[in-house]
């Protein structure tokens, strides 16, 4: 047995509902505590929660924020994202690990610190950033590791380091409808006592609003949908529950509109939850935060309270008959496929983030098998604001198929990288001379779920019509490396793949495999068509949009740059099969070594 | 239009309402490819085998319901080049050596590959570090064969009531675990009789001392391929080798 200290344990689990639905935030709670998740203190929670051992070590396992091995009294992860790395972070990183005499990925022997890398967090328009014990370090550079190191050395505790190392900034360059100024909380509410949800429903359908997580499903159709529930039940019946969830797992890398959205708009946020909830009539709502974002969570908390107190939620809304609802927030801990809605609802119960089969769809059979409609934040503040001010307002300005503004994260080589709210239908070239641009090699719009655009493509627009997104674009000056940027993508893929499926599964792996051997110069012709294929295996048979869209980094850039795959490519009449130095991974990582003798040279 | 009827590969059959495709498929004698499948259990969805496309949209014949109007392709060249493709990634993701292993003539794996024309394993082989848990007196886990179809992971929960099993890890280093804090399969309530010894598709979970019984060349599906097996019963189930 571990040495636990089972006072702390058993008060955070006193702190929750005896429910399995809360496992995940017990154990959250339990790694911020402890520093790990022993299986000793898992055989405490199954017991408590009167679930399986098995149940617990899953979800443990899944998540990249837990950890069974106790971690570093400093828990320091980096931030993976291309734009961190053209921020010069490797080389920070490097530093880092020499400077605390700790490789990347291992806790360091004392158990001082522990030094590893995470995807996007959300910060890329103030990077080189990371993660510290959870919370956002931002603006990292040589000055700062070496002092953070000597803190680190030093033991000093976190409150104690200089606030300005944890600040994060909101920076909005350009506002339109949502951003502009602010809604009084309650204005929406206001129109719920004397419209019906009929009405209220109409001038969302009137805005024409589709949803802005990316997929672009129309948002009057999904609350229509949730309010109507499963097959032959009677529409609004109040005896099925029904849930409202803000999907805030925000994880697509160079996006972090949702971070600003919920610091600058929460009220908002919150308020359109509330419309949406009396529109399908549920009592219930939940924000899901991604757990990189907990740093938001007590200003968050703080506006619930708030409202409550305002009676904009909680019992008999605005005096409302029949009109209780309320918001709890739920944390993520770190996995990007909990972005995917049915992942999301996973999450929520508690359980690994694995995409469900559709049919049922989440509007009839989501959270705890009910009726769920699953927002992004961008869409619920848009609700709220609709609902307000009407369906015409937001119409007026976009595109046909698109209406109203996208707020979208900007980061990458600019002058100006943050935040911009742009009408749809608003060419990139535009968005890129708006954030100071110049000498741009291409633009991945979307994220690496998206697509990479070349220079020749900047008159395209962002729209449902041309180039749907849910808001990132990152952009690449001359100077970057398409090939680097599609396999930094091409690994976030391989490393985010829930396991659940097949293709996903194996073929991402694979996918990340065969793209290094090219990248780094073993690959063949024959094994620029083996890329392609598998590329095409994972895209068109992967159970959700994680392996559906894993491959267009590769499949984006072998479109528009072909050249510079086939340069990196050998003349040789045979296939290299073997590996000589790879094959060596393994025995480097078990000693520990990576020097030059470490390393075997391979004759051509 | 006559009701409760669909196309498969041109060929028009009927379906009860409620059924899936492979359902409906498997009702009028119709072989879909599959792993992770069992008529018995809650379909899963994972293994991606029973791959079809339905008016033109690919999707699992084995969580798909029948509609009415469902033109449905599944023995096409394409789709089953895909799942040729699709299996191979299952043999090189785990530790599967068929020469050695017991299963060897009984595991579907095995038989799905032949059925699909599989000449080799074709992606480079990961060679995974897995473990052997053989703690328990009459049975073996060994998860270098594991290809994460959960099948006993649902007959552990569904039909004994244990729920024995369960997929922890992420991505390619998603594993099978056993529900004991000590993680040996000795410290669960399993026992030989359970549903969830019985159901394994391929050489993972071993009842022990039952080996050999059969010789080589007398198994199932030395006798009879896949498909025909399939339709007969929906998996030989005798005591393995």
């Amino acid at each position: 047995m571990d040495p636990i200290a089972p006072q702390p344990l058993m008060s955070i689990l006193a702190k929750h509902p005896r429910q399995d639905t809360e496992l995940l935030q017990i154990l959250r709670e339990v790694q911020a505590e402890y520093r790990s998740v022993s299986r000793s203190m898992m055989s405490v929670i199954a017991r408590h929660l009167e679930i399986p051992f098995a149940r617990v070590l899953s979800v443990v396992e899944f998540y990249s924020f837990l950890s069974q091995e106790p971690l570093g009294q400093y828990d320091l992860r980096l931030s993976d994202s291309i734009t961190d790395h053209h921020l010069g972070s490797l080389d920070l990183a490097q530093k880092l690990s020499e400077r605390l005499r700790v490789n990347f990925g291992k806790t360091r022997e004392d158990g001082r610190v522990s030094l590893s890398y995470t995807s996007c967090t959300g910060l890329c328009d103030q990077g080189p950033a990371g993660l510290i014990n959870g919370k956002p370090l931002t603006r990292l550079d040589k000055v700062r590791i070496e002092a953070l190191a000597d803190c680190i050395e030093a033991g000093t505790p976190l409150d104690q380091w200089p606030a300005s190392w944890f600040e994060v900034e909101d920076r909005v360059y350009r506002r339109d409808l949502l951003l502009e100024g602010d809604l009084l909380p309650g204005t929406a509410l206001q129109h719920l006592i004397h419209q019906d949800r009929k009405d209220i429903l109409q001038e969302i359908e009137r805005s024409g609003l589709r949803g802005r997580g990316g997929a672009g499903f129309k948002t009057a159709s999904k609350w229509q949908y949730c309010y109507e529930g499963p097959e032959g039940s009677i529409p609004g019946d109040a005896s099925i529950p029904r849930y409202v969830v803000c999907n805030a797992d925000e994880g697509e890398p160079g996006t972090f509109k949702d971070r600003v959205i919920l610091s600058q708009k929460a009220h908002e946020v919150f308020e359109g939850m509330t419309v949406c909830a009396r529109v399908i009539g549920a009592r219930e709502g939940f924000l899901y935060l991604r757990g990189e974002y907990a740093f938001l969570r007590g200003t968050l908390e703080g506006i619930l309270t708030a409202r409550r107190n305002a009676g904009l939620l909680g019992k008999s809304i605005l005096g409302l008959d029949n009109f209780d609802f309320d918001i709890r927030i739920h944390l993520g801990a770190g996995a990007y496929i909990c972005g995917e809605e049915s992942a999301l609802i996973e999450s929520l119960e508690g359980k690994r983030g694995h995409p469900r089969n559709r049919p049922p769809y989440p509007v009839t059979s989501g959270y705890l098998g009910h009726p769920t409609v699953v927002n992004n934040v961008e869409t619920f503040q848009a609700a709220a604001r609709i609902t307000a001010y009407g369906g015409d307002w937001f119409a007026s300005v976009g595109t046909r198929e698109s209406r109203g503004t996208k707020i979208l994260s900007v980061s990458g080589d600019c002058a100006q990288p943050g935040i911009y709210e742009i009408p749809w239908g608003t060419s990139v070239r535009d968005v890129v001379a708006l954030a100071g641009a110049s000498d741009v090699l291409g633009v991945q719009v979307g994220g690496p779920s998206g697509a990479f655009i070349g220079a020749q493509e900047l008159d395209r627009r962002i729209a449902f019509e041309d180039l749907a997104t849910g808001g990132s674009l990152m952009i690449f000056d001359s100077r970057r490396d398409v090939l680097e940027i599609a396999r930094n993508f091409t690994r976030f893929f391989a490393h985010e793949s829930c396991g659940f499926c097949t293709p996903c599964r194996v073929g991402t792996s694979l996918l990340r495999n065969q793209f290094q051997k090219i990248c780094e110069g073993h690959g063949t012709a024959k094994d620029l068509v083996e890329l392609t294929e598998i590329a095409r295996l994972v895209q068109g048979n992967s159970h959700c949009g994680l392996g559906q869209t894993a491959a267009n980094p590769i499949l984006s850039t072998l479109e528009r740059f072909p050249d510079l795959y086939q340069e990196r490519l050998k003349a040789l009449h045979f296939e290299p099969g073997f590996d000589l130095d790879g094959s060596l991974a393994i025995a480097r990582a078990m000693t520990g070594r990576d020097d030059a003798r470490a390393h075997l040279h391979q004759e051509d | 239009m006559s009701l409760n009827r669909i196309r498969i590969d041109g060929r028009e059959i009927s379906y009860e309402p409620g059924q899936t495709l492979i359902e409906a498929a498997q009702a009028a004698g119709i072989y879909i490819p599959h792993l992770c499948h069992h008529p018995e259990f809650t379909a899963h969805g994972s293994c991606k085998l029973c791959t079809v496309k339905v008016n033109g949209r690919t999707c699992s014949a084995c969580t798909m319901p029948a509609m009415e109007g469902q033109e449905v392709l599944s023995d096409t060249d394409e789709l089953n080049a895909t799942r040729r493709r699709i299996t191979q990634m299952l043999f090189v993701e785990g530790n599967h050596f068929c020469p050695g292993c017991e299963k060897s003539g009984d595991c579907q794996l095995q038989a799905v590959g032949y059925f699909l024309g599989m000449e080799d394993t074709h992606f480079p082989h990961f060679f995974p570090s897995r473990r052997v848990d053989a703690s328990h007196p009459d049975l073996m886990l060994d998860l270098d064969r594991c290809i994460l179809c959960e099948l006993c992971v649902r007959a552990s929960r569904e039909s004994d009531g244990k729920s024995v099993f369960e997929v922890a890890g992420r991505g390619l280093e998603s594993r099978l675990v056993v529900n004991s804090a000590s993680g040996l399969l000795v410290d669960t309530p399993m026992t030989v009789q359970d549903r969830a010894a019985q159901v394994c598709p391929v050489g993972a979970i071993l009842v022990k001392r039952t080996a050999f019984r059969h010789s080589i060349g007398d198994r199932h599906y030395d006798e009879v391929n896949i498909a025909e097996q399939s339709l007969k019963a929906p998996i030989p189930e005798s005591p393995h080798g």
